[in-house]
């Protein structure tokens, strides 16, 4: 059924191109002058017709699943639901959707077939009342756009408009996204909130989120405090960061002010492939070679060391993390005036002078804000940690002991199968939302740094 | 004029004070390049120990291990009509027992798990293609299981204690009497690009994941390219300067920056509970994938057209084109190339991403080749993190083999927005 109503919508659209252009050319025929070309009467007609019937179709595709649905659960014999939580009658409602589809394991209930055969009857009266409205809304579309063909009709200025139009709400897609991600966060993380108090979890100790989902698991307390999480993510930072920085600064230095052209070209896109890697495959590496080479080490200085030390996560996404600081660094420095390097220069300073006397406190701020920046991709970084990282959170600082991460401890409470109405499962939202209040704020920070470098000396 | 040398004092350029600090001087020089060229040859070499490491792990799933098998196809145990139904299972039991007529039934059991699981699927499909071979020998080479491909491969050593390696002394016995037959074989692994997923490493192949991968990138392209663009132009074009359009700037900068993770959040919530659009489906990801592609899409697209000169424009409009028709029919054509560039670097960006993925469900176990952008897949990134969770030896190899397939998609599409930007790129 779907595919008829975008049949019509499509014919519909062309058939109302080929209309309009016609009538517009037998008015040029008669002998008057258009205002606008015949091919924009035909585009017009085509946008007027097409444009809110794909718009409708879309809305229609999204709710009709969740609107039949919930016809179809309110109309369910009395009593079937009195007593039950809401997992259970979600559960209730996809095992009757799953019926629909005709996934039937072993024998349902009566009322579940039943209510399964009003659901495809629902669906089957949604899908043909869909094509009914798509093609009484074509049509008022069609007449309305061949009613408006005349000589003085500047249609031209009509499919501009509605181009426009368009083009406004496409740039308004990422305002829509932000809106979306805030709203979405905050909303989960609210319903967490009513759960589990805000201060138990900015200020608690203790992270153990593994709470038994049915009555006969066996799992923890549960205790939602973020410090222990949110310090194991400062820690592989912080190992990240110190390995990354110092590497990305010198290679930065080097390749701006002592290289030759020729070893630029081909060491800068070397460096690039660095961050072009998939995260995926710097975690594997983490697990393949790292981690086992840090054992065998601290075997042989008769240390045991976890297999997923901070220090393993950490020195790989260093390794990611390098092109991404030296190429910041390189810009900054590209930025400086050629007239402050002139200048040392005459004045008989080194190259290597130049560079840490001038050029590189003239640089500091862009640095910074590239710094700042990939501060910011540590923290938010995920497959690396979800894979070389901990799933335990300890207080600790020990590099060599096994941390977990906000982001790791996002996807191993959502992996698998997901109820919207446990604290384990909305307490991702909340991390969330605290990995996307933390990572905003860097960035903002690191970009009024930068931008605001860059106004000194152009 | 007076003359200034003749007055200035006398420096002693030879004396020992002065070398001692110019030699400092060209000392500190000399550490700062030793750091930098230092620096830059540490990150190459992390970058060759990733690739060499990840390489030659890969290249022990190459090859696969296959045993040349000849079973009987009892006539009274396959129906002609419907060979498919027949009990498969057993009658490779029953092969095997006749091979080792003296051993006990636990010993059977062990000798038929050199085989691999996926045998009798194998041999039940060469029947069902050619009913004729019912009541014949039929004389087939299938994949063996996991260890004994580990031990020929020579990862499970035959000098570890017996309790030690997951493959028995008496296995291993009977493993090298096949060797010395001439029927054990290390082919080509083709079956690791055309199988789909599989619980045995011995079967288990990426075409599921490279499919799901096509349907993602597809839908990621078809909703962020055309939007993308429409942003980039009117934002570059026609976006009057006010705190609307810096507004909606803003937002671009900081979506590029938002952690990947966030986006799979958002996707969950709102595409997933609330729309409630189909778990783990390859449409679902492309639209997340395609929210996050968009201002890396919007910002080169931005980039090329900028670097369109304004005489095309001007010369347009002098003719008498609109705005709007000097955008469409001559800058954006000019800006095409290097739109294309931008979009298949997002692309190549969408293409390793993982996190998003795993929270809307694409790291589900599916041994079928998804037919639809609707149906429930995998991806390559997230095939890799299954198969990296996976305890059997065999998929360490397999891990690596997945991540080379993706590397080599990698550099394909790097390699073509380089070509591109090459053939078309225009100074004017």
């Amino acid at each position: 059924m779907t595919l008829v109503a975008f049949s019509i919508l499509f014919a519909a659209a062309l058939g109302g191109y080929i209309l309009n252009r016609m009538a517009a050319d037998r008015i040029r025929k008669g002998g008057a002058r258009l205002h606008s070309l015949s091919g924009f009467h035909g585009m017009y007609s085509a946008l007027v017709v097409g444009l809110p019937g794909l718009f409708l179709l879309t809305i229609w595709l999204i709710l009709q699943g969740p609107v039949s649905e919930n016809l179809m659960m309110s109309g369910l014999p009395d009593g079937v639901l009195d007593g039950l939580d809401a997992g259970k009658i979600a559960l209730i409602r996809s095992e009757i959707t799953q019926i629909a589809n005709g996934n039937v394991f072993g024998t349902p209930d009566p009322w579940k077939i039943e209510a399964a055969e009003r659901l495809i009857s629902l669906n089957a009266a949604g899908d043909r009342l869909m094509v009914v409205s798509v093609a009484l809304l074509v049509l008022a579309g069609l007449v309305y756009a061949r009613s408006r063909v005349s000589s003085e009709f500047r249609a031209r200025h009509g499919v501009e408009a509605i181009i426009l139009g368009l083009m406004v709400g496409c740039s308004g897609m990422a305002v829509v996204t932000t809106a979306g991600i805030v709203f979405s966060l905050i909303y989960e993380s609210w319903a967490f909130f009513e759960l589990i108090p805000l201060q138990d979890f900015l200020f608690g100790l203790n992270w153990e989120p593994q709470i038994a989902i049915r009555a006969d698991q066996v799992a923890g307390a549960g205790a939602f405090g973020v410090i222990p999480v949110f310090l194991g993510t400062l820690v592989i930072m912080t190992v990240a960061l110190v390995i990354a920085v110092p590497i990305g600064l010198f290679a930065a230095i080097y390749l701006n002010e002592f290289a030759a052209a020729r070893t630029r070209n081909i060491v800068k896109p070397l460096l690039e492939i660095l961050s072009g890697i998939p995260t995926i495959v710097y975690g594997f590496f983490a697990i393949l070679t790292v981690a086992p080479f840090l054992r065998e080490m601290a075997a042989g200085a008769g240390l045991t060391i976890s297999p997923n030390t901070a220090l393993a996560g950490g020195g790989v996404m260093a390794i990611m993390l390098i092109p991404f600081i030296s190429s910041f660094t390189d810009d900054a420095l590209a930025a400086v005036p050629q007239s402050l390097r002139d200048g040392s220069l005459a004045l008989g300073a080194t190259r290597g002078e130049t560079m840490l006397k001038v050029l590189f406190p003239a640089a500091i701020p862009g640095i910074v804000g590239g710094v700042l920046l990939a501060v910011s991709r540590a923290i938010g970084e995920t497959m690396i940690v979800v894979m070389a990282a901990g799933l335990i959170a300890k207080l600790t600082i020990n590099p060599l002991d096994s941390v977990t991460t906000v982001t790791v401890q996002i996807v191993t409470l959502l992996i698998g199968d997901t109820e919207f109405d446990n604290p384990k499962t909305l307490a991702a939202f909340a991390l969330g939302m605290l990995l996307f209040v933390i990572t905003l704020g860097i960035n903002i920070l690191a970009l009024r740094i930068v931008r605001k470098y860059r106004e000194l000396y152009d | 004029m007076t003359d200034i040398s003749a007055q200035a004092p006398q420096f002693d350029w030879k004396s020992s004070g002065f070398t001692a600090r110019l030699q400092a001087r060209r000392r500190s020089e000399l550490w700062l390049r030793g750091l930098g060229l230092g620096a830059i040859g540490l990150a190459l070499l992390m970058l060759a120990i990733m690739l060499t490491s990840i390489v030659g792990s890969a290249l022990g799933a190459l090859r696969q291990t296959h045993v040349t098998i000849s079973v009987p196809i009892p006539a009274d145990q396959v129906d002609p009509a419907d060979p498919f139904s027949a009990n498969w299972r057993r009658i490779m039991q029953n092969y095997v027992a006749s091979l080792y007529p003296e051993a006990s039934a636990a010993e059977l059991r062990e000798l038929g798990g050199i085989l691999s699981k996926g045998a009798q699927f194998m041999v039940r499909e060469a029947v069902v293609e050619d009913p004729s071979l019912i009541g014949q020998t039929l004389t087939i080479s299938v994949p063996v299981s996991d260890p004994f491909d580990q031990l020929a491969k020579g990862f499970i050593k035959r000098e570890t204690p017996e309790n030690e390696r997951r493959v028995n002394d008496a296995q291993i016995a009977a493993f090298d009497v096949l060797d010395k037959a001439g029927l054990i074989s290390q082919p080509i692994n083709w079956g690791l690009l055309t199988n789909g997923d599989s619980r045995f490493p011995e079967l288990a192949g990426l075409r599921g994941a490279a499919v799901g991968t096509f349907y993602l990138l597809l839908t990621c392209f078809v909703l962020s390219f055309p939007v993308g663009i429409a942003a980039a132009i009117y934002l570059e074009e026609f976006a009057p300067k006010n705190r609307l359009s810096d507004f909606i700037e803003v937002n671009i900068n900081n979506l590029a920056a938002v952690p990947s993770v966030v986006f799979g959040l958002l996707a969950l919530a709102v595409f997933l509970n609330w729309f409630g659009l189909p778990r783990g489906a390859p449409i679902v990801g492309g639209l997340t994938l395609a929210l996050m592609s968009l201002p890396t899409i919007i910002i080169a697209t931005r980039a090329a057209l900028k670097a369109v000169p304004p005489s095309i424009r001007e010369a347009a409009l002098g003719i008498g084109a609109s705005h709007q028709q000097v955008i469409f029919h001559h800058v954006l054509p000019l800006a095409m190339p290097g739109i294309l560039t931008g979009t298949i670097l997002a692309m190549a960006q969408a293409i390793g991403e993982t996190a998003p993925l795993l929270l809307i469900g694409m790291n589900a176990f599916i041994t079928s080749i998804p037919t639809s952008p609707l149906e429930s897949a995998t991806t390559l990134p997230t095939q890799i993190f299954i198969w990296a969770d996976s305890p059997e030896r065999g998929f360490v190899s397999r891990t690596s083999a997945g991540i080379v397939v993706l590397l080599v998609a990698l550099v394909a599409m790097n390699g073509l927005a380089i070509y591109l930007r090459r053939k078309f790129e225009r100074r004017w």
